[in-house]
């Protein structure tokens, strides 16, 4: 018996191998991840039995309770859960194929590009008196805009008869920090109001998050996974490095371009609505790795699930933790990513 | 690389050194309170304590030209070492977790404790650093594998991102803290006094000599475990030493000015291209070309929002990032 089921279309358009340990742990992941956002939505300022969310979530529930679960937690979970799916799959994609084990939608300035957009749009649809003159829903859209920016231009200042990952991540870290002084010195010039307002969005939160949004993020979020798992085989390609990649016919740089439009465009999308969480980019898909090893056909699930569940926990105990004030979700990924990564590095 | 010979890598390094002098010289001089160079020579030459300018030169424009150098010259050390010891072009005491322990510490100590003056803040700082520098070491050093690039520089990826996320986190929670401490995070050489460089001095200038006494070691070193240890050397001891070099540079230099990103990043990288692969003049380069770097831009800070000044680790940003990518494109190699 072979450790592999391997997945072909016709024509092998798509084509991957599953571990059959990895369905294993995808299975193991669903089930958490659904037993999370149920505990989630129970727990709370108000707790409501789990048995109680699950009539209401099928439509038996009136009431307070309801509303609570309907309009207040389960948007936020949602949210809170493909957002954590988008970064972890970026980072999945990017480490992949930049072959730097730091390599994350952070790293190389997405995050950046978001964060430099939202203080530049409080500061420029600011009054005197630091209302803001536009509707804050635009915010996400300037987010996203930056992000896929930044993203675009790191692509294309690394561009030199084709880019290679080196360059890429350099000229990301670099674009990083330029960005991060922009946002610094802005907030410096800036009131304090609007320093604080954004310095919430700069840690990353799924506060006050609504239907509205879910409605976007999740078509968007799941479409681009899908195309994630449709590129996955040239990923491991091109982690056999350039030369033996091209060697096997591999179209290096159409494939690389791809790359980093679907990681800037999923990262993009994440940070756009629950601002910059850090973390689950860097450690879902290193998590991952460690778990079921480096094909991606497997990697890219397990990593999203890990990266689903890294978030959706953070913002729980953000809620939970020191009721009656909340702490942004960002502050508890890397609360609870880090040790666990940590705890990889001593084991393997 | 553009120096090719053990000659002309001297001239450079004279003349880098000759442009580190001038650069400290226009730091005395430019600035808001306008001053001539006869200001500042009657400044250190007279007992006139009254008049305006000479306060100026004396109290605030001498103090600061000195700190941005000895602190660009401890960041590019600490970069060029951390890029050696990692053997990752992107090791920077940003990236090892150094400066978010720092901040994080400092942080932590102003929400706690409004009173404490800037001296004491610079040691908690120092601790900071020191602190989450020894966890990354410990983190990747412990294990099977024992201390490999890889492994410490994921180390210092994950301390760096907690120790930010709970420095994010007090700020949300506490405003007051983020209005005293957002320009000190942003790293600036300003309003710093004498006493503040005295202080952590003796530390740094003893890491430079050490950094210097070592780099033929860390040429072995770069040539990976195995060679290193097959020519004899006693592998683990110099990366010990190397980790606490940097910890005292890049410690000390937060302590003063703050995290000031991207020198020691960027300087290794042009420094490599001048001179290659060889730490003994890497190093002395690294040094100068930091010190150079930070004070010109500390210089330009002056300038740009005239008469407000901007935090120097922001202009180190927007000065070294056309740079940075010139370099990256250019192509390079790691260590």
């Amino acid at each position: 018996m072979s450790k592999y089921i391997p997945f072909r279309t016709k024509k092998d358009h798509i084509s991957f191998f599953f571990d059959k340990k990895s369905i294993k742990y995808t299975s193991v992941f669903v089930i958490v991840t659904l037993l999370l956002c149920l505990a989630s939505t129970s727990l709370g300022q108000v707790l409501i039995s789990p048995l109680e969310v699950i009539q209401i979530l099928f439509g038996s529930g009136e009431g307070g309770n309801a509303y609570i679960v309907q309009i207040l937690r389960l948007p936020r979970i949602l949210i809170a859960l493909f957002v954590g799916i988008g970064l972890a799959v970026s980072g999945a994609i990017l480490q992949g194929m930049i072959r730097n084990p730091l390599a994350s939608p952070d790293i190389i300035g997405i995050t950046s590009g978001g964060s430099v957009a939202v203080v530049t749009f409080l500061t420029i649809f600011s009054d005197e008196n630091d209302a803001l003159t536009v509707s804050i829903h635009w915010q996400p859209v300037a987010a996203f805009i930056g992000a896929m920016v930044i993203g675009l231009i790191v692509y294309a200042l690394s561009l030199k008869s084709g880019t290679t990952p080196i360059r890429l991540v350099l000229i990301g870290i670099g674009l990083a920090t330029l960005m991060d002084a922009l946002t610094n010195l802005f907030m410096i010039l800036g009131p304090i109001y609007r320093a604080a307002d954004a310095n919430l969005w700069l840690t990353g939160s799924v506060y006050g998050t609504n239907w509205d949004q879910v409605k976007v993020i999740i078509p968007a979020i799941v479409g681009l996974v899908i195309l994630a798992l449709l590129i996955a085989r040239r990923i491991n390609v091109q982690e056999l490095g350039d030369e033996l990649a091209s060697g096997v016919g591999s179209h290096i740089q159409r494939d690389r371009l791809l790359f980093i439009v679907v990681s800037t465009a999923l990262a993009g999308v994440s940070v756009s609505v629950a601002g910059g969480i850090g973390f689950v980019g860097l450690m879902a898909p290193h998590i991952a790795r460690r778990l079921v090893g480096a094909s991606y056909g497997a990697l890219i699930p397990i990593s999203a699930l890990i990266g689903g569940i890294l978030v959706v926990g953070a913002d729980l105990i953000g809620r939970t933790l020191f009721l009656p004030i909340e702490v942004p979700a960002g502050v508890f990924t890397a609360t609870i990513g880090a040790p666990y990564f940590i705890y990889l590095l001593f084991k393997k | 690389m553009l120096f090719q010979s053990h000659m002309s890598k001297g001239f450079g390094l004279a003349f880098s050194f000759i442009l580190m002098l001038v650069c400290m010289g226009l730091s005395v001089v430019l600035g808001y309170t306008d001053t001539t160079i006869g200001d500042a020579i009657t400044a250190f030459t007279t007992n006139n304590t009254q008049e305006n300018a000479y306060i100026v030169i004396r109290n605030h424009r001498l103090p600061r030209a000195l700190i941005a150098t000895c602190v660009g010259a401890s960041l590019g050390v600490a970069g060029v070492l951390m890029q050696a010891l990692t053997r990752n072009p992107l090791a920077s005491p940003g990236i090892f977790g150094v400066n978010a322990g720092a901040s994080f510490f400092v942080v932590l100590a102003v929400s706690f404790s409004q009173t404490l003056s800037l001296g004491m803040l610079s040691w908690v700082s120092f601790i900071g650093a020191a602190f989450a520098a020894g966890l990354v070491y410990f983190i990747g050093a412990i294990g099977k594998e024992g201390l490999t690039p890889v492994r410490l520089t994921l180390a210092g990826a994950a301390i760096a991102g907690l120790f930010s996320s709970f420095t994010q986190g007090i700020l949300v929670l506490n405003e007051k803290a983020l209005d005293e401490v957002l320009f000190w995070l942003a790293g600036s050489v300003q309003g710093r006094s004498m006493d503040d460089l005295v202080d952590i001095f003796p530390y740094i200038l003893v890491a430079w000599v050490l950094a210097f006494l070592i780099s033929r070691h860390i040429n072995i070193l770069t040539m990976g475990e195995d060679v290193a240890t097959g020519l004899g050397q006693k592998t683990a001891w110099i990366k010990a030493l190397a980790g606490i070099i940097v910890v005292l540079l890049a410690g000390g230099s937060v302590a003063i000015a703050g995290p000031i990103g991207f020198i020691g990043i960027v300087v290794p990288h042009f420094a490599r291209s001048l001179v290659g692969y060889d730490q003994r003049w890497l190093i002395p380069y690294c040094g100068v070309l930091g010190a150079v770097l930070l004070t010109a831009a500390d210089i330009s800070a002056r300038y740009v929002i005239m008469p407000e000044e901007v935090p120097v680790g922001i202009m180190t940003a927007i000065i070294g990032t056309p740079f940075f990518i010139y370099i990256a494109r250019k192509g390079l190699k790691s260590t």
